[in-house]
């Protein structure tokens, strides 16, 4: 099974310019060790040291934020998308 | 870069202060932390002195080496200086000694307070080469976009949430601006909008001209301050959708202070959010330093951001200043609109209204005591926002063209018949 990261351009100098990264995990949580273990430093950009998802990262799962779902315990299954977005100013 | 950046030093981000060369670009890359404009205030200091400002035209770019243009503004140059009005008949209606209203319904070019931080956008994406302007708008935002992009020839797209008000979507067509409503709500837009922005060259406002676009928002406290004679206000009011208008109130305050233009009085910044999208009230009041997010559900589309990206620091203003937050209902927006109608004759949209509705709300509980005086920023239009009273402001009296008839109405109606 595998769930599609995709990456926002301030870190993909970090992935090669990848835009996409295929994940095998089962948690949002366990993806980003994942991602970790393929692009070292990347874990650091998106989880500050509490083990919290930094104050300005939004990450979604299919179009949900994961503050909506169950956080970083949010499954993922085949297919999901997930994307990680930093906020951004009002309208 | 441009050989020159003016008044601008680099950009540097809030949360770990790694400073970036003056480009399109918002977010550090390593903690995804806001990037703002540093600007060099001793040069500042020597050229924006009051005796030169005396001379310059009455525009938000009488406070031109503030904001984040290398040259001379290019588009919006008319924006701002909107009244500052002493609202007395509010006053009482609010229960405080003093309240002033910083009318930006009728900033021009598209009534909003918007065309303040798209001046300055604007104006900035034309000095770094762009040819095509982009947005993700709860509806002013989009208005102004496309108004100011069509006055500056250049290319528009604008995104906003399907469900806005018609006056609002209308008035973005009008300007031959490409809109592209979405299914969802104003954070969904956000999130696609700043996806695509990361796929196409376009300068969006509010992704990656975001450093450049959030200082317009500063115009409005120097001009408040000055058109208070230098004083700053003792209490500000000012609405929140995600956060910006009131950080940058606050910012540009302290500016002033640094700069030696106005006394440090300690002026306090209260925010308003409609109670069906509090995210940031709802924190302030319970005592938090961040925020969770909610979907919107209220009137005050201009104000539905239920992820502010600017939450977190607005909590941060309204605590330090010694500031409070509180948020009104749908009924409560619309009353408070009427208010400002009936007793200051401004139609200013639910964001307004929210201000004004919260207002009394902080009155009321002391927080804003009633012997002081008060600011509330006026952000929009009425007449973009017709939806939001239809129905609520009762009817004309339709008659025939005949005196008999108008006889019988005026014998039946007891506002008139007072007189
Ligand atoms: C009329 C009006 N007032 C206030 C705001 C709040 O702006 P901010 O996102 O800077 O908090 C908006 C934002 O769209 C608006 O349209
Ligand atoms: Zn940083």
């Amino acid at each position: 099974m595998a769930a599609t990261i995709r990456i926002p351009t301030p870190l993909r100098k970090l992935t090669n310019e990848q835009e996409t990264v295929e994940v095998e995990s089962a948690t949002v949580g366990a993806a980003i060790d994942e991602l970790e273990g393929k692009f070292p430093g990347i874990k650091e950009r998106l989880v500050s040291e509490d083990g919290e998802v930094r104050r300005f990262v939004n990450v979604y799962v299919n179009e949900e934020d994961i503050r909506f779902l169950e956080s970083q315990a949010t499954p993922l299954k085949d297919g999901d998308d997930v994307s990680i977005i930093p906020a951004i100013a009002g309208g | 870069m441009s050989k020159s950046a003016g008044f601008m030093r680099a950009l540097k981000c809030r949360e770990c202060g790694r400073e970036y060369p003056l480009e399109a670009t918002h977010v550090c890359e390593f903690d995804f932390g806001p990037l703002e404009v540093v600007y060099d205030y001793d040069k500042i200091r020597k050229s924006m002195t009051k005796a030169a400002l005396a001379k310059r035209p009455e525009t938000m770019w009488r406070f031109r080496e503030l904001l984040p243009v290398a040259d001379d503004p290019t588009v919006g140059t008319r924006v701002g200086y909107t009244p500052l009005i002493k609202a007395d008949r509010l006053a009482k209606w609010l229960g405080v000694r003093e309240a002033w209203l910083k009318n930006d319904a009728v900033n021009y070019p598209t009534l909003s307070f918007k065309d303040r931080v798209v001046s300055v956008a604007l104006s900035r994406a034309k000095e770094l080469g762009f040819k095509t302007v982009a947005c993700a708008s709860t509806g002013n935002l989009a208005n102004s976009v496309a108004a100011n992009a069509a006055s500056a020839g250049l290319d528009a797209i604008v995104f906003i949430p399907a469900d806005l008000e018609e006056g609002k979507i209308l008035n973005s067509l009008i300007y031959g601006a490409r809109v592209v409503s979405i299914r969802g709500h104003y954070d969904e837009v956000n999130r696609l909008c700043a996806e695509i922005a990361g796929k196409y060259g376009w300068a969006f406002v509010n992704v990656n001209m975001r450093p450049y676009y959030a200082e317009g928002s500063k115009s409005m406290a120097y001009e408040i301050a000055e058109q208070l004679d230098w004083n700053l206000p003792q209490h500000t009011v000012v609405p929140m959708a995600s956060g910006s208008l009131l950080t940058k109130i606050h910012k540009g305050y302290q500016e002033l202070i640094q700069l030696g233009l106005a006394r440090d009085t300690k002026p306090t910044v209260h925010g308003a959010q409609a109670t069906g999208c509090s995210p940031i009230s709802v924190a302030f009041k319970q005592g938090m330093d961040f925020f969770k997010p909610v979907k919107p559900d209220t009137i005050a589309k201009s104000l539905a951001i239920g992820t502010p990206a600017d939450g977190f620091y607005a909590l941060k203003v309204m605590k330090e200043t010694g500031g409070a937050s509180d948020d009104v209902t749908d009924d409560e927006i619309r009353e408070a609109m009427s208010a400002v109608a009936e007793c200051e004759g401004i139609f200013t949209e639910t964001a307004g209204g929210v201000t004004v509705g919260v207002a009394k709300k902080l009155v009321a509980s002391g927080k804003i005591p009633a012997e002081d005086s008060v600011v509330l920023c006026i952000t929009g239009n009425g007449l973009k926002t017709l939806d939001a009273v239809q129905g609520h402001v009762g009817k004309p009296a339709e008659i025939k063209p005949s005196l008999r008839e108008f006889e019988q109405l005026i014998e039946s109606d007891n506002k008139i018949k007072s007189k």
